[in-house]
């Protein structure tokens, strides 16, 4: 890190360092032929409060405008920034590059297992197809209820885990499983089915548990917990699928 | 390719190729069974292991005779036929969900699990044969080296 030196330094300054962004690019070509995906370096100048999305902002707007990535809300709320930062799966907007190893550069690439589009940016919608394929929204039977559909606190609080979830796809692109032929459902649909299936309110729980108890579905993790360490809400991901394993078990004895 | 997402849900079974719903309890009982069979197969390796290498002379005292003897008894019969059942199950259908995990071409996956289901019935098939039709006394061997309750 080579620390600018502007000594003796302001009381409350934040300090400012040079970084290197090592960026995995990727352009298709115009006429369909394959192009090799290749490695660019960028050095940014970046203070103490910058994430790594305001490095590749510096990047994007100071220095390679055709570099591409996604991102919209800025602050982790999205879901639209997860990428592959120094090996691991985050969103680069909750990762400050303070807290990473500035003496080296800090590779970014492509979350893996999807189809990439260009540089950064990869295509959800096998990720979205299995989403949807759970069923993500309130089943009910009968009459609708003239007032809200109640639920006492502990009942709310069976499934809290796993109503954070911002689908930034961090958790499935971390599953060694997913990588290999992208058929999996992958931890993000279940850790939302998971959400409807321990919902008191709900009823479509057993059709749910049929969805996945597919030869793609729960019994294809293998609780190597990537998904855990993965998602930037702290979701403990693994055990919402190993909750759903027991439900499936109970109900088939 | 479409970039948008297509806003339709629930989204029928996915179809296309390669994708039929394979929905079921199989993969289930595979995953119960690969626990329930690692329980027991913790009780039979190690029983075996200590039987055969630390019980009495321990490793020492493993020859023919040693062999013959444990396979006379009806005991030792359903333990090694047990403990060779489990483990080849337990051990196929795990090799079986490596070869899923880690091979990406339907072509690569069909003939590593022929392979594997191929070696899977000659180690059962023969070794459930020689536990069945093993002979302790085999005619015209030198005595020393058979099993005690062998005559003549
Ligand atoms: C000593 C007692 C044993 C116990 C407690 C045990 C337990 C287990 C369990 C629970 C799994 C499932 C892992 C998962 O679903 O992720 C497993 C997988 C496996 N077992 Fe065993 N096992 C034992 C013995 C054996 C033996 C004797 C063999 C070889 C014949 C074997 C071969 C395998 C293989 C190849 C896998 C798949 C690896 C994987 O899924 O990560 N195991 N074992
Ligand atoms: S569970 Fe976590 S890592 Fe997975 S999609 Fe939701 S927020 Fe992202
Ligand atoms: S940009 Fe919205 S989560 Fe990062």
């Amino acid at each position: 890190m080579t620390a600018v030196a502007e000594a003796p330094a302001k009381v409350g300054e934040v300090p400012s360092f040079e970084v290197t962004l090592k960026v995995l690019r990727y352009l298709p070509d115009e006429s369909g032929s394959p192009t090799v995906a290749h490695w660019d370096e960028f050095r940014v100048q970046a203070h103490g409060t910058d994430r790594v999305l305001d490095a590749l902002h510096q990047v994007k707007w100071q220095q390679d405008g055709s570099l591409t990535f996604r991102r919209s809300c800025a602050h982790g709320v999205c879901g639209s920034d997860a990428m592959r930062i120094n090996g691991r799966n985050r969103l680069a907007c909750k990762t400050l590059l303070k807290d990473l190893d500035i003496s080296k550069p800090i590779t970014v690439e492509p979350i893996k297992g999807l189809p990439v589009i260009k540089d950064l940016v990869v295509d959800m919608e096998p990720f979205f197809a299995s989403y949807r394929e759970i069923m993500p929204f309130l089943i009910t039977t009968g009459n609708e209820p003239t007032k809200e559909r109640l639920q006492s606190a502990t009942q709310r609080e069976r499934f809290d885990d796993t109503t954070k979830c911002i689908l930034c796809a961090a958790c499935t692109s971390s599953c060694p499983v997913f990588w290999t032929d992208g058929q999996y459902f992958g931890p993000a649909a279940i850790v939302n089915a998971h959400r409807f299936i321990f919902d008191s309110r709900d009823e479509g729980g057993a059709q749910r548990l049929e969805i996945l108890n597919d030869k793609e579905g729960v019994w294809r993790c293998r609780t190597t917990f990537n998904c855990t360490e993965a998602c930037p809400r702290g979701i403990e991901v693994t055990k919402a699928i190993q909750e759903v394993k027991r439900a499936m078990i109970t109900r088939a004895f | 390719m479409t970039l948008v997402a297509d806003p339709k849900a629930p989204r029928p079974p996915r179809g296309g190729p390669g994708r039929r719903t394979t929905r079921g309890n199989t993969e289930l009982y595979g995953w119960i069974f690969m626990r329930a069979s690692g329980v027991l197969l913790l009780v039979l390796i190690f029983g075996h292991l200590f039987v055969n290498l630390v019980a009495g002379d321990g490793v020492k005292a493993i020859d023919f005779g040693f062999v013959a003897g444990k396979w006379a008894s009806p005991f030792w019969q359903v333990w090694d036929l047990l403990m060779l059942w489990l483990a080849m199950i337990h051990g196929t259908n795990g090799v079986r969900t490596i070869i899923n995990d880690y091979a990406e071409r339907d072509g690569t996956r069909l003939v590593l699990k022929g392979l594997l289901y191929l070696a899977f019935a000659v180690v059962v098939i023969l070794g459930t044969l020689v536990i069945f039709t093993f002979d302790p006394c085999p005619a015209g061997s030198p005595a020393d080296l058979l099993p005690s309750f062998c005559t003549a």
